[in-house]
């Protein structure tokens, strides 16, 4: 076996003193992990380990772009734009948020097929994202793929077949994947995979599972870049579609034209949506529930601070309204599942910064509502290089938002468990099928693998749904409604001198919300409060630590210089550090 | 666009076999033809690409959306139109035949100390070997604390990194003048790669607001094959796709000459696919192939989708062309 494998020790113990003037790290076991890589943007965790586990941890973002002052006068039509820039991973939910939250601001209602190609465009997002999430960005915390080498390729076929009627499946075929990845490895090129936490006890998976977990990473990467063709047919490209329109949607529709949105490429999309579901279906989902019966123990690590917010999203008529939406809306305190989600108050959410490296005006123990938000960046952590950060003091580029004061979580699990205790009969059914499959209670899915499965049951849903939308806009064209864009408002003239407005998403990491002040028909103020901020979050003005802070805390650690059980954990809420960096926010 | 419904399951071959010179051949046919080079070189290409020895590559994101390398990933078996059974390599084949992807922090296994170990073993193993393609830009306010890795400023890793590349490349707008962060007033300095490490010889841009992963791969393709870099202009473009203006490529030109405009969305002009020029599009002042190669496979690209042309691979595009949904003044001349 070619050395990069072994494991890399560093002569750093991390319990030594950093060279001043970075600061102190506390005594006992300190760890830094940066970058913290499979995840979008650039995150740094810094934690203490005590007894073999995480005791403290601090979340730090270590980017800014400070693209403040570039919306500030700008024609609000055209904001999606340059928000949709802010993450090229989830690429259309900072479109639509912004889109909404100046449709809200002037009070204009999308015609029906704007909606659908919204929905459509969205849901493709979130079934994309869910798949290369679970393959690219966590499967390597629990498979390990140099092991799939020992794997027997009849008793990979044998277990493959027991678990899914996927085709790809002979002793044939994995023979030749096993044969393919010995090929690599024997190549001494090991790229993307050399250094790896390879042979780390944490590893749980027989190898059978290993090989087959390594050929569907790479059906996964073939498979994502067909399916987000969807992208291309309703927005032109993938990533950044651009057909995102204030009032509607830039895609013309026609039955024939060659031109527009027609038939034969509704037909198209049923095609793509048709391979997808049985892609979850038969693929991701098997897998997920391979790889979940051979970690128990991850359901009862990496709980979070039990309290959830989803603002909900897919609108299943033109009313604005929450209540219109197929995922619902809603907020859940201390784990409860047994009451409704209680109703969403946007004017409940502030941002801190007291811990960030940010200045309010009006002082850092205040937490401001988007609306008045403000953006001033005030570096005070160590100059760089450095190797420590100052975890006492203000450690981060995000800040701190919170509802009521509450840390919430946002993602897949919040929208699970809001919509499983709102009663949505889909959702419930699906949760607890999986649950019953896996021999668990739902205390189950407040954990770390909760949070897998979540995102799997998500993608399930949203994949059968989402055939429903393309079937209503398909039903459309051929009643002859081809209305696209509502341009009542598109002339600026038509505006008040003064809108504020906000609009939702859902991303597939969590809940996003854009608020807007319009003044003489340009942007005033923009804010973005986005889900890596929730989650990813440093410690607010009570010293309150982040969902990531405080699902970290009691997660072991086995070998403190290969942190993959942090990984886990950190991983499983599909971190996306460009988002959560306040970018656009002007005043 | 393309109106089939053949949509391939992922074939087990692709993923389970490694790619022949004979495949290699029909990939390096399109290749060719996308680098506009003469079809004696075919040949050429094929042996290089055939080797086995992969080319070692660093890829470091700075102040990024991950959006250029979410466009890698989109790296398709895009057919020829000429020669149907002719294909560039997809994102399998680059990973596990054509390149080593040595450093990626999106996409690496390793994390902190071990992702460290990975960028060290390069720079030993391969220095003035491997290509550094660069995403984001990078801040030069303040020292440029903002961004760091590692503790280390984006700056000092970039001047670190990249003048022990054999080649850079800047995939992307924000790695190639600034883009996005780099916008007025610009609060963190941000700069491309040209700025931030002067004196680079072996350095080539690729703008869009992401890059296209075609031009990606083949600008790959000829360094493998020709050890250098294809003919670029004086800002680091390849003339491959960046010598023709949208405008005069664009296959609604012949409206715009005719006076057929888009006056309003989903009008019956914009269901017959007229010019977008009214609309605010920006294909006359932006050089680049989108026409030609479009994008996901050749499906579709914007203004074909029906949304006019942000102008993204052209200098400083959003401060630079007006605003969006505003017509280019003087009727589109520069």
């Amino acid at each position: 076996m070619p050395d990069v494998f072994l494991p890399y020790v560093s002569t750093d113990q991390g319990s030594t003193p950093p060279p001043e003037p970075t600061p102190t790290p506390p005594p006992g076991a300190y760890i830094v992990i940066d970058p913290l890589t499979r995840i979008e943007g650039h995150l740094r965790i810094e934690a203490a380990i005590e007894n073999g586990e995480v005791s403290q941890a601090w979340s730090a973002s270590t980017m800014f772009r400070g693209i403040e002052p570039i919306l500030h006068g700008r024609d609000p039509r055209e904001a999606w734009v340059f928000a949709q820039r802010v993450c090229g991973v989830c690429t259309t939910v900072h479109a639509i948020a912004s889109v909404r939250a100046v449709e809200n601001a002037l009070g204009i209602t999308i015609p029906d097929n704007a909606r659908l190609v919204r929905n459509v465009i969205e849901a493709a997002q979130f079934v994309q994202d869910h798949v290369i999430h679970f393959y690219h960005l966590h499967a390597l915390d629990w498979v390990d793929m140099v092991d799939a080498l020992n794997a027997d390729p009849a008793a990979t076929s044998d277990l493959a077949r027991s678990i899914s009627s996927w085709p790809n499946s002979s002793p044939e075929y994995f023979a030749s994947v096993r044969e393919r990845l010995q090929g690599f490895i024997d190549s001494g090129q090991l790229g993307l995979f050399a250094n790896g936490y390879w042979g780390h006890p944490a590893y749980q998976l027989p190898s059978e599972a290993n090989l087959l977990a390594v050929a569907h990473y790479l059906e996964a990467l073939d498979w994502q870049r067909q399916f987000i063709k969807i992208h291309a047919i309703l927005g032109g490209k993938n990533p950044h579609p651009q057909t995102y329109l204030v009032g509607g949607t830039a895609l013309p529709i026609h039955p024939t034209s060659p031109t527009a949105l027609n038939l034969a490429r509704v037909d198209l999309l049923n095609n793509l949506v048709s391979q997808a579901r049985d892609f979850v279906s038969q693929v991701y989902l098997p897998d997920l529930k391979l790889v979940a019966s051979y970690y128990p123990q991850w359901t009862s690590l990496g709980q979070g601070p039990g309290n959830y917010l989803a603002y909900g999203d897919f609108p299943d008529d033109n009313n604005p309204a929450p209540n219109s939406y197929w995922l619902p809306q809603g907020v859940i305190t201390g784990d409860d599942l047994a009451l409704p989600p209680a109703q969403l108050d946007q004017g409940e959410i502030a941002e801190y910064v007291a811990r960030s490296w940010y200045a309010y005006s009006g002082g850092d123990q205040n937490g401001l509502h988007p609306y008045q938000g403000e953006t001033n960046p005030q570096y005070t952590g160590p100059q760089p290089p450095y190797s420590y950060l100052d975890t006492g003091y203000k450690y981060s580029w995000l800040k701190a938002p919170r509802y009521m004061g509450m840390a919430m979580e946002v993602g897949p699990l919040a929208r699970m468990l809001v919509a499983y205790a709102a009663g949505h009969p889909q959702v419930r059914q699906a949760v607890d099928s999986l649950l019953s499959e896996l021999g668990l209670g739902s205390a189950a899915l407040f954990s770390t693998l909760g949070r897998i499965a979540a995102r799997g049951v998500e993608t399930s849903l949203i994949v059968e749904k989402m055939g429903d939308w393309v079937n209503a806009l398909k039903s459309n064209i051929q009643a002859g409604d081809l209305t696209t864009h509502n341009a009542e408002r598109w002339d600026p003239a038509t505006w008040p001198a003064h809108a504020q407005g906000w609009g939702t998403t859902e991303a597939p990491r969590g809940g996003l919300g854009h608020w807007i002040q319009i003044a003489n028909g340009k942007i005033e103020s923009y804010q973005a409060v986005v889900p890596t901020t929730w989650n990813g979050s440093p410690r607010d003005a009570q010293g309150i630590p982040g969902v990531w802070e405080q699902a970290l805390q009691g997660t072991p650690v086995a070998d403190p210089q290969r942190p993959l059980e942090i990984l886990r954990t950190v991983h499983s809420f599909d971190p996306c550090m460009a988002c959560s960096v306040h970018i656009i926010d002007v005043t | 666009m393309d109106q089939s419904t053949d949509f391939h399951r992922s074939p087990p071959d692709r993923i389970a076999t490694q790619i022949t010179r004979r495949n290699f051949l029909k990939l390096s046919a399109l290749l060719a033809g996308v680098l506009a080079l003469p079809r004696l070189y075919v040949d050429q290409i094929a042996d290089a690409l055939a080797s086995g020895q992969r080319l070692p590559v660093v890829w470091l994101e700075f102040q990024d959306c991950t959006g250029d390398t979410e466009s890698f990933l989109r790296a398709s078996p895009r057919s020829d139109p000429i020669q149907p059974s002719v294909t560039d390599p997809d994102i399998i084949s680059l990973l596990l035949d054509v390149i080593s992807l040595e450093y990626h922090e999106t996409l690496m296994v390793p994390a902190g100390i071990q992702s460290e170990k990975s960028l060290q073993d390069v720079l030993q193993q391969y220095a003035g070997r491997f290509v550094c393609i660069v995403e984001g830009s990078i801040p030069t306010a303040d020292g440029g604390l903002y961004c760091t890795i590692r503790g280390q400023t984006a700056l000092s890793i970039a001047q670190q990194v990249l003048p022990q590349a054999r080649a850079v490349i800047a995939a992307g707008s924000c790695a190639w003048d600034g883009g996005l962060a780099a916008a007025s007033p610009n609060l963190t300095g941000a700069v491309g790669v040209r700025q931030a490490v002067p004196g680079l010889q072996q350095f080539v841009a690729l703008p869009g607001c992401p890059s296209n992963s075609v031009n990606l791969v083949a600008t790959l393709v000829y360094l493998l094959t020709f050890d250098r870099l294809p003919e670029r202009d004086s800002q680091d473009r390849p003339f491959f796709a960046y010598g023709e203006e949208i405008h005069e490529e664009c296959p609604r030109e012949d409206y715009f000459e005719d006076g057929k405009f888009v006056l309003a969305w989903g009008d019956e002009g914009h269901r017959n696919g007229w010019c977008l020029f009214k609309m605010g599009c920006k294909g006359p002042r932006t050089r680049h192939n989108c026409p030609q190669i479009k994008w996901n496979d050749g499906i579709n690209w914007p203004i074909g989708s029906g949304h006019g042309c942000i102008g993204c691979a052209s200098p400083k595009f959003w401060d630079a062309n007006g605003p969006i949904y505003q017509p280019l003044p003087d009727g589109g001349d520069d």
